[in-house]
């Protein structure tokens, strides 16, 4: 991996430095602050709405989400926008203005404590159980891509690399909770762009603008499908392998909303905003600079692609994943480069922070405080968070090698959200629309729907079954799983008995009344703040971005 | 369990905007005054902009507006719900 080794001087590592002591910092102050287990937890329902929307997109800004996005740039060409524009700007208008008054509202404290509420204790340990094992799978994942970065661009030995990023983001969850990883996120979220925004502007300078870019693309293997988002969707004969059916409603619909709407690590972003207003602003806020990410993501993977001789190797240097190394390595002198580096850097620990910070919220307070340990003094539940911490960090490094034989690391978080998310998202649309629905429905239509997206998912790799790509599959397998649910729920509902209407009150659409407004801040009620108004107006731009890409 | 009042917290005393500010503010000196000395081959790495200046100067200016933000709209101490942003 020599090829990729970037040569960092002084000054680069002096930035790197300043970030890292930064980052360790605010855990230092933020600890200061800690007096309750709702402080370490949910940063006490104290957060402004710019803080929690920038955490709620920088929570999902990943470095592998940044490194997968750029490779699927370089394969599939403009059509990747379809991850951010119809794949995410929609289901979190839907999760702001729609779920948010029933997750804050009924003051819940994560995703799975809504079912509990919802429906029955089972349900919730299903969910709380499978979720806390997907974040310590995730964060694992995330380490061991940051581990094989750091050694392809620093020379570190992967030991090293694992050990020094998985102390750093241990260090300022336990010292901080989650403020201490909001405030991180937020400040990742500028560091970040810092790195990818030169990268992309040299870019575009060396292949001669846009005009030359397009130009190079249609003479690259992409050629001019790679421009285009819609236009070749009437079939599956487009780069992505997939027609306006499957990006629609599999991604568009089913991956996207199970993703964004029901995906703890995100929604806890925005439950711990200051009041109502806040929180359903928190996705809407992060819708703005989601619709603008692909310009520093996908461009600069088609820009890899016609200036990077030989990119789309199946392994070495050349793999589309390396899309973002190569370009730093080719463009940014000294300066510039160690911003990248620490831009990228910290994505990692963005990523990996958000998967340990909601996964030790929903061991604490939905498997511990629920189950094992009842009725302890407050405190003792901020000790279990800072030692369930230390825990799941210790199983990610452990599970950060599962990670290890894909060659496209972001189609493995894809294969894993159509396993947890789509039922899960399918279980929650039922539960909020319709009363009926039962305790038991709800139980066994969430197993059954993961039953059957895992069995898709074995039997696609067991070579059973057959898709166009993998990507087909985790919409196919999301799909599968979405309907079983609805099926099995409506079933199993016509033979139980439904909760009471009373214990539904503000957790049901129609029962009870979400107060709206009752804890609204002065200026809250400016036009500009109206969580409709900025839904629609995002939901409009993102339709508007395809039209030059048509 | 859930319903337990939400305590006020010293949380709400920390300004992230100091923080982001003051980091971008010195991110911007720092790598402005790299763009300065930069060799011709660095400048020429950069397909002939010296980026560590434009990226130093606008990294300075982001981090120039965090803080004036901050010190325009000091964080409130919260009291009670009546508290304008």
């Amino acid at each position: 991996m020599s090829g990729l080794r970037l040569h960092l001087n002084a000054a680069d590592y002096l930035i790197l430095g300043l970030y890292f002591t930064t980052v360790l910092g605010i855990g230092f102050w933020v600890r200061r602050a800690i007096r309750t287990s709702a402080d370490f937890f949910l940063s006490g329902r104290s957060l402004p709405a710019w803080v929690t929307g920038l955490a709620f997109v920088s929570a999902n800004l990943g470095a592998i989400e940044i490194l997968g996005m750029a490779a699927n740039g370089a394969q599939y060409g403009m059509m990747t926008t379809h991850y951010y524009w119809v794949g995410a700007v929609p289901a979190m208008v839907f999760l702001g203005i729609v779920m948010m008054p029933f997750y804050y509202g009924s003051k819940v404290r994560s995703v799975p404590e809504y079912l509990r509420r919802r429906f029955n204790d089972s349900t919730h340990l299903l969910n709380a159980g499978t979720f806390a094992l997907a974040q310590v799978l995730i964060a694992g994942v995330n380490l061991y891509a940051l581990a094989l970065v750091i050694r392809a661009l620093l020379g570190w030995p992967l030991w090293l690399a694992i050990c020094v990023s998985a102390a750093f983001v241990l260090g300022y969850i336990v010292l901080g909770g989650l403020s201490s990883a909001i405030y991180n996120e937020v400040l990742q979220f500028f560091v970040i762009l810092a790195g990818l925004v030169p990268i992309t502007v040299l870019g575009l300078i060396k292949v001669g603008g846009w005009a030359g870019l397009t130009e190079k693309v249609r003479g690259a293997k992409l050629g001019d499908a790679g421009l285009h988002t819609w236009a070749n969707a009437g079939s599956a004969h487009n780069p992505l392998g997939a027609s306006w059916i499957g990006i629609v409603f599999g991604l568009g619909f089913v991956l996207s909303f199970g993703y964004w709407t029901t995906n703890f690590a995100e929604v806890q972003r925005a439950l711990s905003a200051r009041n109502m207003s806040a929180a359903r602003r928190t996705p809407l806020i992060a819708a703005y600079p989601k619709l603008l990410i692909p310009a520093v993501t996908v461009i600069p993977g088609l820009i890899a692609l016609v200036t990077v001789p030989g990119l789309g190797a199946k392994t070495g240097d050349l793999q589309y994943n390396n899309a973002i190394p190569i370009l730093m390595r080719d463009l940014l002198p000294n300066g510039v480069l160690g911003i990248a580096v620490t831009g990228l850097l910290a994505s990692f620990m963005a990523g990996m922070a958000a998967n340990v910070s909601g996964f030790n919220t929903v061991f604490t307070y939905d498997i511990w405080q629920t189950y094992i340990r009842k009725d302890r003094p407050d405190r003792y539940y901020i000790t279990v968070g800072r030692v369930i911490t230390v825990v799941g960090v210790v199983i990610g490094i452990g599970t950060a090698f599962i990670a290890a034989g894909y060659n496209n690391i972001m189609n493995y978080l894809q294969a894993l959200f159509s396993l947890f998310n789509a039922p899960l998202f399918a279980t929650f649309i039922i539960a909020l629309f319709w009363k009926r629905m039962t305790p038991w429905a709800g139980f066994l239509g969430l197993l059954s729907g993961m039953l059957t997206s895992l069995l898709t998912y074995l039997l696609y790799l067991g070579k059973v079954l057959h898709f166009g790509s993998d990507l087909d599959e985790s919409f196919w397998g999301a799909g599968i799983g979405f309907v079983t649910v609805l099926v099995v729920a409506v079933i199993v509902t016509m033979v139980t008995t439904p909760k009471p209407i009373e214990e539904l009150d503000g957790l049901v659409y129609g029962v009870g009344r979400s107060n709206l407004s009752g804890d609204t801040l002065v200026g809250d009620r400016v036009w500009y703040r109206n969580p409709v108004l900025l839904g629609s107006v995002a939901v409009i731009l993102a339709f508007a971005l395809y039209i030059p890409f048509w | 369990m859930t319903d337990e009042p939400i305590p006020a917290s010293k949380a709400r005393l920390f300004d992230v905007r100091r923080i982001i500010g003051g980091l971008f503010v010195v991110y911007g000196l720092l790598v402005g005054a790299i763009g300065l000395f930069d060799s011709q081959e660095q400048i020429d790495k950069a397909q002939g902009v010296n980026i560590n200046l434009w990226a130093g100067l606008a990294m300075l200016v982001l981090g120039a507006l965090f803080l004036l933000w901050q010190w325009l709209r000091p964080a409130e101490v919260p009291s009670g719900g009546e508290s304008a942003e």
